[in-house]
């Protein structure tokens, strides 16, 4: 397995565009966990001399401030660092869970296929919402509840995904060669389906960050996720579109910061998907 | 119906019926179909498209698609396998008992390295450890004839001519030292000249470890330098089986007579078009009156019709000593 994995490395280097990518994404990180650092504004105190001023770099904000005279560099990697956060941990566990759930079905099949197919429908059937706002009311407001509950509905999609992959994998030859050499059902299914179904998966989580992170900005949009003082990419940019004309940098800066994330994401998804896909080169 | 009550035999099939269900009907592959391999012994099943002799391994290996079912049984060394639990065959299969597929650019898995899966094998049963396993894995395929093979350990299939990777599936298929070998088509996806080779080296491999085998096939030139049995299948069914040299020297039952005769000869007069066999062997849903091949046979009678010929004992001209086996009511005599 580790052989697959250096093999993926060096084909992933020989890709510029994917390399590139990955070091921009590398570098939003980067920043957002050591920019505060850099940064002698705080993302939380108000400035009363310079209420909604311009960008400059030769001002103490180097972004500007929003309405409440806080410096938005510093609010924009603090709400980088959140929207990462969510985004990576909610599709690590929708990967995970999607992933195992998705593969013991589609290779099991038959009734266990079935059932576990409609407790999936049954799950994409309950509405998002309310059982957001029940989980909030039992447990309080948290960032960790925010990860649980996106996490919890992420995983559908995905094992959907990885079912209909597992499927179509299950009947060619391979497997069957496998289970005529006396390979057992796990040993199949963590051997030679889940390592075929890792292209696609790979590609749709990279698509499944910036949805998620969509998401968390809706749900902090509706006063359930994250709220003032603390800041998201989501919330940062549905403050700025109330602003948008006045003063449009307080949406372009955290906006900007979006875009550019969810596209390197998006090429360097695609870069991995070619790199682990041994039989597409 | 004839029953191997020979203990000796290493599988031993009896009255296996495979039938697959279909939304609105049901289908047999294979019916009734009663046949025995002995250890090291060579048996070669020969049939067109759709005459069974695949499901009847795909039976016994527990390979059957999900719609299938199975009747009658299968015993390996006399324990019965047919629809045993997956852990029981698990022991089996891959080691005592493999199987080598048709086409060699799908069986083998693709995103592993050839040293990996061959490796993977030993590990599995053998219980060796990894650096061990991939010693023997590199042994196997210096004997499989794999040229530089330290290289291609670290290849990926798809890295492989089709030769060398039915090579590898032959190499894999034999890294316990197996008591049987199930070859289905092993030379159908390849080149004729890699045929001769891939024939040549599952010859050897005999030679050097005396594994019964089992060759499935429809190209009877593939099969006759290599078997020492021939059975015959049409429809489900087996309808001759014979000493391989026997059986080309004498076919009895006109089927086989036929499929013989469709044969290119190098030496004769050379002909404007290949013999074919008038018609179409019957759909496998099909009810099936008397003989299945009476349709397009042109020794068919009235009886052909409407009774079933049973396979049994025929004349055995040369007493060659293996029982040769015709379900028909009028065979060719000799």
């Amino acid at each position: 397995m580790s052989s697959l994995v250096d093999d993926a490395a060096r084909r992933l280097r020989s890709n510029s565009g994917a390399m590139c990518a990955m070091f921009v994404v590398a570098g939003v990180v980067a920043l957002a966990l050591f920019g505060p650092w850099f940064n002698p504004n705080g993302s939380e105190t108000l400035d009363w001399m310079h209420v909604a001023s311009q960008p400059a770099l030769q001002s103490a904000h180097w972004f500007g401030t929003d309405r409440l005279g806080r410096d938005l560099f510093a609010r924009t990697l603090e709400g980088t660092r959140v929207s990462l956060a969510v985004g990576v941990v909610a599709s690590g566990v929708s990967l995970l869970v999607g992933i195992g759930y998705g593969a013991v079905a589609g290779y099991v099949g038959g009734r266990t296929d079935h059932a576990m197919m409609r407790v999936i429908e049954i799950l994409s059937g309950l509405p998002l919402i309310f059982f957001v706002i029940f989980l909030t009311v039992i447990f309080g407001r948290s960032e960790y509840l925010l990860f649980l509950s996106i996490g919890a509905v992420g995983w559908l999609t995905m094992a959907r995904i990885v079912r209909g992959q597992t499927l179509s994998i299950r009947r060619r030859e391979f497997i069957e060669a496998a289970v005529a050499s006396g390979a057992g059902a796990a040993r199949i299914i963590v051997k030679h389906v889940i390592p075929n179904v890792i292209g696609p998966v790979i590609v749709y989580a990279t698509l499944t960050v910036p949805q998620i992170i969509m998401f968390e900005s809706f749900l902090s949009f509706l006063g359930l996720g994250i709220q003032e003082p603390h800041a998201s990419l989501g919330t940062l940019i549905a403050e700025g579109a109330g602003e948008m004309e006045a003063a449009p940098w307080i949406l372009l800066v955290p906006g900007g910061v979006l875009a550019v994330l969810l596209l390197a994401l998006n090429i360097f998804g695609d870069g991995l998907r070619d790199a682990l896909d041994v039989q597409e080169r | 119906m004839c029953r191997n009550a020979d203990l000796q035999s290493l599988l031993s099939i009896d009255d296996l019926t495979v039938g697959f269900s279909r939304p609105n009907r049901s289908i047999s592959a294979v019916r009734q179909v009663s046949l025995a391999v002995a250890a090291r012994e060579c048996v070669a099943i020969v049939g067109e498209s759709g005459s069974g002799k695949t499901q009847i391994f795909m039976a016994a290996m527990g390979l059957l698609a999900g719609n299938a079912t199975a009747q009658g049984s299968v015993r390996f060394e006399g324990a019965e396998i047919l629809g045993a639990p997956p852990p029981q065959l698990n022991r089996i299969r891959g080691s005592k008992l493999t199987m080598v597929f048709q086409d060699p650019m799908t069986s083998l898995t693709p995103h592993l390295k050839i040293g990996t899966q061959l490796a993977e094998v030993l590990v599995c049963h053998a219980g060796k450890s990894w650096s061990e396993a991939r010693v023997a894995a590199r042994r196997m395929l210096e004997r499989v004839r794999v040229p530089d093979p330290a290289r291609r350990l670290n290849q990926y299939p798809h890295e492989l001519s089709g030769g060398l990777r039915q090579r590898v599936t032959i190499g894999m298929s034999l890294l316990c030292e197996p008591l049987l070998v199930i070859a289905d088509e092993p030379t159908t996806a390849l080149d004729v000249t890699v045929q001769a080779q891939i024939i040549d080296l599952l010859r050897a491999m005999r030679a050097q470890i005396g594994m019964a085998l089992v060759l499935i096939s429809h190209d009877l030139g593939v099969v006759a330098g290599l078997a020492d049995r021939i059975l015959v299948m049409y429809a489900g069914r087996i309808v001759e089986s014979a000493d391989s040299a026997e059986l080309f020297r004498h076919p009895q039952h006109p089927y086989t007579a036929a499929l013989l005769k469709c044969i290119p000869s190098l030496s004769g007069p050379r002909l404007e078009r290949l013999p074919t066999l008038p018609g179409q062997p019957p759909q496998p849903g099909d009810p099936l009156e008397g003989c299945a091949f009476a349709p397009r046979c042109p020794r068919a009678a009235e009886r052909c019709q409407a009774e079933r010929p049973l396979l049994r004992d025929a004349a055995d001209p040369l007493g060659s000593g293996i029982t040769r086996r015709v379900a028909c009511h009028f065979p060719l005599s000799s």
